[in-house]
């Protein structure tokens, strides 16, 4: 290994990042400084992400066609999925706010799993394509996960401000909460992926 | 040689390297990855504290006070932060409600907590109990604390509902910016190697 820690015995915390000796014939120790679970690597990362974005995956399929919120007026009832809600904004001419939700919640999430698949994919094919650059879309994936959210705080803001009693109302529907959990799983799934794989199988050709 | 000041593993591509001393303001980069390894703060557990309080204000106040006001022809609707989650919940979407109550309020709030509880006695050269594991769980709770993406959809909200009615900002939606400016300054100035040294030194 090319001057990692690993390869001279050292462990490093996930959470505090002191160095630990390799405890011989343990796959696992507890950091002398936080107390955490300190493994060579994050446990069973590949398996674990792979899950996480399957599951994603499957539930992205809900979020999309299922209604986010219905918008009821004088008697007329309108059910927005996340993305008749941008095609409504396309209409009424706001298109700097559709472009905005439109990235958010529809490039942002697709973008995550094809990012994050691609990145488990080709650390378990070994992989020494451009180690530098697949870690920073990894660092870039982590960062605008988060930004997915917007959609379901916009359906929580408008159904706590137009409710039932002023002259229209927008109930939350449960395609917001499958939406959700996209996102969290998502969140989830870039947290046990371990960058240090990618560098792993690089070898000791980059240095 | 892990006991060793100064000699550190990247976190993202695990190169093992030297680290420097950082001058305040600076940043200390993995020379492979970019990653950043180390940030230098001049007086960071001061200043954690301050903004930690701040933000911690803020939030109070960004909870408690009204948020938002819907005015349509004399009759108005207000709304605070946990009264849109509750909304959520009276619509029966329990995991809905839990999901945004998680990342506006609670995220933020325990997370400021924590860090209090683990900076305001290391400024008096002491570890408070479980210090360590506090410190450690509040890392893990960063990704969680979303109430910049919150703002956004606010804005967002607002936009669409500007022609069907008024909408005043209450005096939360100010304490809420105001809270969003405090927490990113004190996450983005906030030392962690450094506090992980000092709280590894001092005793309980």
């Amino acid at each position: 290994m090319n001057g990692s820690a690993a390869g001279a015995g050292l462990w490093t915390c996930h959470d505090c990042h002191q160095l630990v000796v390799a405890p011989p014939g343990h796959a696992h120790a507890a950091c002398p400084r936080c107390g955490g679970a300190v493994h060579v690597r994050k446990a069973a990362s590949l398996q674990r992400t792979a899950a996480l974005l399957v599951a994603s995956a499957i539930l992205y399929v809900p979020a999309n066609v299922l209604p986010v919120m219905t918008f009821t007026s004088m008697g007329r009832q309108q059910s927005d999925t996340i993305l008749s809600g941008v095609a409504h904004l396309l209409l009424h001419g706001q298109w700097p706010l559709a472009a905005i939700v439109f990235f958010a919640s529809v490039v942002v999430p697709v973008l995550k799993l094809v990012a994050l698949a691609f990145l488990v994919i080709s650390v378990q094919r070994g992989s020494a394509w451009r180690p530098a650059e697949r870690t920073r879309l990894y660092r870039i994936t982590e960062l605008v996960g988060r930004w997915s959210m917007v959609d379901i705080y916009v359906v929580t803001v408008l159904a706590a401000l137009v409710q039932t009693g002023s002259v229209a109302a927008v109930e939350a529907r449960s395609g917001a909460f499958f939406f959700g959990g996209v996102v969290v799983l998502t969140m989830i799934a870039a947290e046990t992926f371990d960058p240090r794989l990618i560098w792993d199988r690089c070898g000791a050709r980059r240095e | 040689m892990p006991n060793a000041p100064h000699v550190t593993a990247c976190p993202d591509c695990d190169l093992l390297q030297r680290l420097p001393s950082v001058p305040p303001g600076g940043t200390a980069r993995c020379p492979r990855c970019d990653c950043v390894l180390a940030r230098g703060t001049r007086h960071a557990v001061e200043r954690a504290i301050a903004l930690a309080l701040a933000s911690l204000i803020f939030l109070v106040c960004a909870n408690l006070f009204p948020f938002l006001r819907l005015e349509v022809s004399g009759r108005f609707v207000d709304t605070t932060i946990p009264s849109s989650v509750a909304t959520l919940w009276q619509q029966d979407l329990p995991g809905l409600a839990a999901i945004v109550c998680a990342t506006t309020i609670a995220a933020p709030l325990v997370q400021l907590l924590m860090l209090l509880y683990v900076v305001v006695p290391l400024e008096f050269g002491r570890r408070a109990h479980g210090a360590p594991a506090v410190f450690r769980l509040m890392g893990r709770l960063r990704p969680w604390s979303m109430t910049e993406v919150f703002m956004l959809g606010v804005l967002v909200s607002l936009v669409k509902l500007a022609d069907m009615a008024d909408i005043v900002p209450g005096i939360a939606l100010v304490a809420f910016s105001l809270m969003i400016l405090t927490l990113t300054a004190t996450f983005a100035t906030l030392d962690e190697h450094g506090i992980w040294e000092r709280l590894a030194e001092a005793r309980e």
